[in-house]
């Protein structure tokens, strides 16, 4: 039966990992993601999850013990912010590089210094090229709906590869919603056990993972592998969602939520919890003002919706990312990956990108309607001088 | 189960001929013996150390499963693995029964330097498998650097004057993570290396360490044929002693009759090629101090 409950965003990503009865879980604390890992031990010690909880030394270690235990064939979590998911880059790198979906809730948090639990999405866009599949959600309930469909998504024949569900810290993390919590039974027919066929460290079956190559025979082909998957991940993301919708009731859009696009000259995109501000402000601008304004959550940061995005936007005079991150030296990274697919010879959107809500600085409503008359204002020009802007700094 | 040591060396091999490392490496000999003993039902996971080699570099693999993951984790794998055969045993993916043996090896510095907060989380979680430091004495793989077990006066491409700093006791400062089984391995003395690897697959669930003296001819420099001679001047010197701690208890497992002076043992080698009168009676002194008890 499902069952109605108040639940942070941390504990429903434990719940996730419950109810998708992950078998080995490795952890090293950090605040904000503390509480999932001491949910999980509470599940595991009380005996609600038949799986083996790791106390490791380090994430370094925490993400090679990952490898190994998925190697077995074992389902394997884990999660981390920040510094934590910095500690552990080597070894995604060989999550997915030996194609191993382990999953990992990312709870995100400011990378510093300046040191901080606060909150901004620095630490998982930064771990873009690591080839994991990174999806972003907004709520609670959404954490814990992706968990088994992260397995789902990652453990595909079409696809294995690891993949993160990102969450910012505190806001999402540490604040109560009302979460449904889905029926086991439901889940166990949506998320069947993990038995690998291809890669599997089986002593009658033997095979050395993580081969070294002393010419380059193989490299571009196994990278191109990777970009294969990576790119077959699109339509099992899309159909995942489906799959859970369908059973579950409640589908996300699965690379990114679309609406009010139709018509729309000025489109707000954005990701993680700044999705419901954004949404809220682009329905006001709609419903009362009647702007033609459309709204964007992206999902999928990898793989990158490249083409399904230019396909959405093309129409629109401008394209606005408000997110809470940056590569310093260039602009948002969403913005750079945007700006290469909308990126047309005959036309294409102005792209504006705001720099927002670095360090967990509230995004309030009236600041992002600020950003959308703005932008509204600016639609037909020519062309524009600072297209990534640093909103919220002080003093400026 | 073999009773007799002799007969593992006799039995089947898991680690081909062929392999690439450099003539007289002694890490081809230990490997074979270690595979000789733990047999097909046992999984690998290298650390970044010559040993790679013959395991991981394509087309070369052991006859078992095996996993590279990075420089430093290898003992992390130790902790992965047996956790997954505990809970997949617990479903019945794996046959409750079927003994799989994990373990890792890897290279001194990666096991003394990068990987030691690894190691010693995987010890003090005791987690199950054996853990193998061939330990050359320095970083090979990339050309001959030192590492925090290069001995004092040793040459090496970053210790062009001879290395400053005494060589780390890994061995000792890993019985006294309270482990069940900590031991010294030489390729000299292969009876004493395949009982105590014997033993220590025949133990309980823990985590089980080994440290293998393997004199690098290329490292070294000394002709490709002295490796055993070298490995074993080192035990008759007392450079090098081969013991081991069961459940705490130490126990020497070979002394040599009469001890050697040190400076046999150094002569052979053109590492220690520039020492003096005065260094020789220091690394003299080293080996008469060190007291017997883990890391004599
Ligand atoms: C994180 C990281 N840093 C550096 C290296 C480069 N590296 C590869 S092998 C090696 C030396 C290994 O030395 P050791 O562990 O003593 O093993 P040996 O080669 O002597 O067998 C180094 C530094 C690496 N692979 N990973």
């Amino acid at each position: 039966m499902a069952t109605r409950k108040m639940l942070t965003g941390n504990y429903a990503a434990a719940y996730g990992a419950k109810l998708a009865r992950v078998e080995v879980f490795p952890a090293f604390p950090i605040t904000p993601q503390t509480p999932v890992m001491e949910k999980i031990v509470e599940f595991i010690e009380n005996g609600e999850l038949d799986a083996e909880f790791i106390p490791m030394e380090s994430e370094h270690s925490v993400m090679a013990a990952a490898v190994a235990a998925e190697a077995m064939g074992a389902r394997t979590f884990t999660a981390t912010s920040s510094q934590g998911l910095l500690y552990m880059h080597e070894n995604l790198f060989v999550a997915s590089g030996i194609r191993l979906p382990v999953v990992m809730a990312i709870v995100n948090r400011v990378v510093g210094p300046p040191n901080t639990v606060l909150n901004d999405l620095s630490d998982s866009l930064d771990q873009r090229d690591t080839s994991w599949i990174q999806i972003y959600v907004e709520n609670a309930q959404e954490v814990l709906d992706m968990i088994p469909q992260a397995y789902r998504i990652g453990e595909d024949e079409r696809v294995l590869l690891p993949v993160a569900i990102c969450f910012e810290g505190i806001i999402i993390s540490h604040y109560m919603e009302p979460v449904e919590i889905l029926d086991q039974d439901k889940v166990d027919h949506f998320l069947p056990p993990y038995r690998p066929k291809q890669v599997v460290l089986d002593p009658d079956r033997p095979m050395s993972l993580g081969q070294i190559v002393m010419d380059d025979t193989y490299i571009t082909e196994m990278k191109y592998q990777q970009q294969e998957a990576m790119d077959r991940s699109k339509a099992v993301i899309r159909e995942v969602d489906e799959a859970f919708g369908d059973a579950f009731g409640r589908w996300y859009g699965g690379l990114f939520a679309a609406e009010w696009i139709d018509g729309a000259e000025v489109v707000l995109l954005t990701l993680g919890s700044l999705a419901s501000t954004v949404r809220a402000v682009v329905k006001q601008l709609r419903d009362e003002a009647g702007l033609p304004i459309g709204f964007v959550k992206l999902r999928a940061f990898r793989p990158f919706p490249a083409q399904e995005l230019r396909d959405c936007l093309s129409h629109v005079k401008a394209a606005v990312v408000l997110e809470k991150g940056v590569s310093i030296g260039a602009g948002g990274p969403v913005f750079l990956d945007l700006s290469h697919c909308l990126n047309r010879r005959d036309r294409m959107p102005l792209l504006i990108d705001y720099i927002v809500g670095l360090g967990g600085r509230d995004v309030t409503f009236e600041e992002v309607r600020n950003i959308a008359l703005t932008v509204f204002e600016e639609r037909h020009a020519d062309s524009i001088t600072n297209p990534v802007r640093w909103h919220q700094v002080r003093g400026l | 189960m073999i009773n007799n040591p002799r007969d593992a060396l006799f039995k089947e091999d898991y680690f081909h001929p062929g392999h690439p490392l450099c003539p007289g490496c002694p890490g081809g000999m230990a490997l074979r013996w270690i595979m000789k003993v733990l047999g097909r039902d046992s999984i690998a996971n290298v650390g970044a150390t010559c040993l790679c080699l013959p395991t991981h570099v394509y087309p070369h693999s052991l006859e078992i499963p095996s996993l590279y993951i990075a420089m430093a984790p290898s003992p992390a794998g130790i902790s992965g693995m047996s956790a997954a055969i505990r809970i997949l045993k617990r479903k019945g993916v794996i046959p409750a029964e079927k003994r799989i043996t994990v373990f890792a090896i890897s290279g001194d510095g990666s096991t003394a330097d990068i990987g030691m907060a690894a190691l010693s989380g995987a010890a003090e979680r005791n987690d199950d498998g054996l853990y193998f430091c061939f330990d050359n004495e320095a970083y090979m793989n990339t050309g001959i650097q030192r590492s925090s077990t290069t001995p004092q006066f040793s040459w090496t491409f970053s210790t062009t004057k001879g290395k400053v700093q005494r060589k780390k006791d890994l061995p000792k400062i890993m019985a006294a993570h309270d482990i069940p089984y900590v031991a010294t391995l030489s390729v000299a003395y292969p009876e004493d290396f395949v009982r105590k690897v014997e033993k220590a697959r025949d133990m309980g669930p823990g985590f089980k360490y080994f440290q293998i003296h393997g004199p690098c001819p290329t490292g070294w420099r000394f002709p490709e044929h002295k490796t055993v001679e070298v490995a074993r001047l080192a035990v008759e010197t007392g450079f090098w002693s081969l013991y081991e701690v069961v459940h705490g208890s130490f126990n020497i497992t070979y002394r040599p009759r009469k001890r050697l002076p040190v400076v046999d043992y150094v002569k052979l080698q053109g590492r220690f090629q520039g020492l003096t009168a005065q260094d020789i009676r220091t690394l003299q002194n080293w080996v008469d101090e060190k007291e017997e008890g883990p890391g004599s």
